[in-house]
């Protein structure tokens, strides 16, 4: 009786075109070409791009950047040449104008300050990123091997670190810089070596949760290597908050950079960075020459912003249950 | 390689735990916690093992040492002729693709920076990297479909699917390498119940399409009988009572799995009403220190002085049909 009556509605079904419809659409599913999916990358691109604070700095930001390799080629004085008639007098003469191409001013040397500001903003720059990539390279690699093997080798990892940071990083960076000659990249070796050790613990904290998480469970059960396991699953399930750190990174190591320039360690002459020009320009501001502090230092405080907000950008898009 | 081989054998396989009391100092000995004590079973292709306990009996511990995701600490597990414990990575790496696994959580088991294309092709590209993309392609796009996923949806995240969806998924990944033994550590617990159904028929029907053996870890009865040929009854990390599906719910002969059927809901509300529940009193007790003797005794209500003073061994009085208690029904 039964599969007369399943029979029976199974005719009906064929004759009935809301049915037939459904059909044809499940035909059409099953049949189409590989749907698209969207990942959590992509999730946290739209959401980034709906904070409007993060797309102004993202903006203001590109536009630093671009100025840095742009500028020159409107500038009509180098960032060597002395403006020898304008030399001494920058009080009176030096302010800046479009007429005579000092379109920032001198400063107190009678050099051009716009082309020594994109001097300074591409080492500033630059600094900023090669140590937060230092960074973010080698604490991501040593946090995630401590916390995946656990154990002794944790401890051992983690301990270094710990004895690494007890030391005065300043004071540190100050005699290698004062032994070993100040150079570019002896700040480089300094910041980078140094900026890692934050970057490798928040890394391994995080690969502590991500370890136990059943996902890394299934790969070991399938037999996947360890080196693999972190490279595959750890690594990139920590990038986002490698991301927001990093970002915040990039200003640190800015600020260090700037703090050790103001100290007059840092770069030295005749390159130039936006620590070296604010402390010139906050040593000659008692002459009225306020544009020699100003033009570096907004250049410094917008980037720092910007650096600042795509940060705080990054951290809501890629964690949105944490706001 | 006909029906009804052994493909593993577990004995006297023990698992423990080293925990750290409160504010131990480095050099204090940790305490031993006995999670798995003792428990041996063996399992032949084709066939369903069911294991039933209560939370935290060690159910899913076991499961993790059959494929050494946890250290066991005593005993040994056979697998077709070869001993697994004590296996180094590398040795064990060749057990792993016959003996897959399929866990609790469906959304939690895949990680979610991957597309389920990358998720159920990985055991593939590990155990064999040389097979063209293709090939893979095409293997994926199978398993897909003989779970029931469309395979045009390769290429979506984990997070865009349902939990079925999801445990589908996990069961894809875990058939892509023809195992012979799959263990389902509860995968339908964190299922509804219309859901639940789904995924256990698929997994019988794929059972004997391909003739898998499986290990079926849970706490619900009814589902657990509903899947296994045979049931093994764990508590405190100890084997109570192993026998078929059938004997065990017409006749059990321990004491707790007698309760333990007892308190199966009947879907009748006025059988379920009128019927007197016998419940377990007390308390399960701490695994860092298990009761002496059987380690049931303390909320048993046949319990007397032999139970305490003497642990029960396995014995079997009918074929098939082992029990752990000094007065078994």
């Amino acid at each position: 009786m039964g599969s007369v009556a399943s029979e029976k509605a199974n005719q009906l079904a064929k004759h009935n075109p809301k049915t037939r419809k459904i059909e044809q659409m499940a035909q059409n599913m099953a049949n189409t070409a590989p749907v698209k999916g969207r990942s959590l990358w992509q999730d946290a691109y739209h959401r980034f791009f709906q904070n409007k604070a993060a797309v102004i700095s993202v903006i203001a930001l590109t536009a630093i950047v671009l100025f840095s390799f742009i500028g020159p080629y409107f500038a009509v004085w180098s960032n060597e040449e002395i403006d020898w008639a304008r030399l001494g007098k920058a009080t009176e003469m030096g302010a800046p104008s479009l007429e005579n191409g000092h379109y920032f001013g001198i400063d107190n040397l009678g050099r051009d300050l716009y082309s020594r500001v994109i001097q300074g903003t591409q080492v500033s720059l630059m600094v900023g990123l090669i140590g937060a990539g230092i960074a973010v390279f080698v604490g991501t690699f040593y946090g995630a091997a401590a916390g995946y093997f656990g154990g002794r080798i944790d401890s051992f990892m983690m301990r270094l670190v710990d004895i690494l940071m007890s030391i005065p990083f300043m004071f540190i960076l100050i005699l290698m810089l004062v032994v070993f000659g100040r150079s570019l990249y002896m700040l480089f070796i300094g910041i980078g070596l140094l900026a890692w050790l934050d970057m490798a613990r928040i890394v391994r904290g995080q690969t502590l949760t991500i370890k136990n998480k059943e996902y890394v469970e299934a790969a070991i059960a399938t037999g996947v290597p360890s080196l693999t396991i972190i490279r595959r699953h750890i690594v990139p399930n920590l990038m986002g908050v490698v991301a927001v750190y990093a970002t915040l990174l990039v200003p640190g190591m800015i600020l260090t950079e700037s703090f050790i320039s103001f100290l007059g360690l840092g770069v030295q002459e005749p390159n130039t960075s936006w620590g070296a020009l604010i402390s010139e320009g906050a040593g000659t501001i008692n002459y009225g020459t306020t544009w020699q502090l100003f033009v570096p230092l907004f250049f410094f405080v917008v980037t720092l912003f910007s650096f600042f907000f795509i940060g705080d950008g990054l951290r809501d898009a890629l964690d949105p249950k944490d706001r | 390689m006909s029906k009804g081989e052994t493909l593993l054998e577990v004995s006297g396989v023990k698992v423990d735990f080293n925990i750290k009391p409160d504010g131990a100092m480095p050099w204090t000995k940790p305490l031993k916690l006995h999670a798995v004590n003792d428990v041996s079973f063996d399992l032949k292709r084709g066939e369903t093992l069911g294991i039933v306990g209560e939370s935290g009996c060690g159910k899913s511990t076991l499961a993790r040492a059959i494929i050494s995701l946890v250290p066991t600490s005593g005993g040994s597990i056979v697998w077709l002729g070869d001993e697994l414990v004590g296996l180094s990575k590398s040795e064990m790496r060749p057990h792993r693709k016959e003996i897959q696994m399929i866990f609790q959580d469906p959304l939690a088991s895949l990680d979610p920076r991957m597309n389920i294309g990358e998720i159920i092709a990985e055991p593939l590209k590990t155990h064999f990297p040389r097979t063209p993309k293709k090939e893979i392609v095409e293997r994926v796009k199978e398993m897909m479909s003989k779970v029931g996923l469309l395979p045009n949806l390769v290429n979506r995240y984990p997070h865009e699917f349902s939990g079925g969806q999801c445990q589908r998924i996990g069961i894809a990944r875990a058939l892509i390498l023809n195992p012979k033994l799959i263990i389902c550590d509860e995968p339908v617990s964190a299922l509804d119940v219309s859901i639940q159904a789904q995924v256990i028929n698929l997994l019988k029907e794929l059972q004997n399409e391909l003739g898998l053996s499986l290990i079926f870890i849970a706490h619900d009865l009814s589902v657990v009988k509903h899947v296994s040929d045979r049931i093994m009854v764990l508590y405190l990390g100890n084997a109570m009572e192993i026998s078929s599906s059938a004997e065990l719910y017409s006749h059990p002969r321990h004491p707790y799995t007698n309760l333990l059927i007892s308190a199966v809901p009947i879907p009748d509300p006025e059988i379920e009403l009128n019927r007197e529940i016998s419940l377990i009193e007390g308390e399960l007790p701490s695994p860092l220190s298990p009761p002496s003797g059987c380690v049931f005794r303390t909320r048993c209500p046949k319990a007397q002085a032999i139970c305490a003073a003497e642990k029960p061994e396995m014995k079997s009085e009918t074929k098939d049909h082992m029990v752990a208690c000094h007065f078994p029904d």
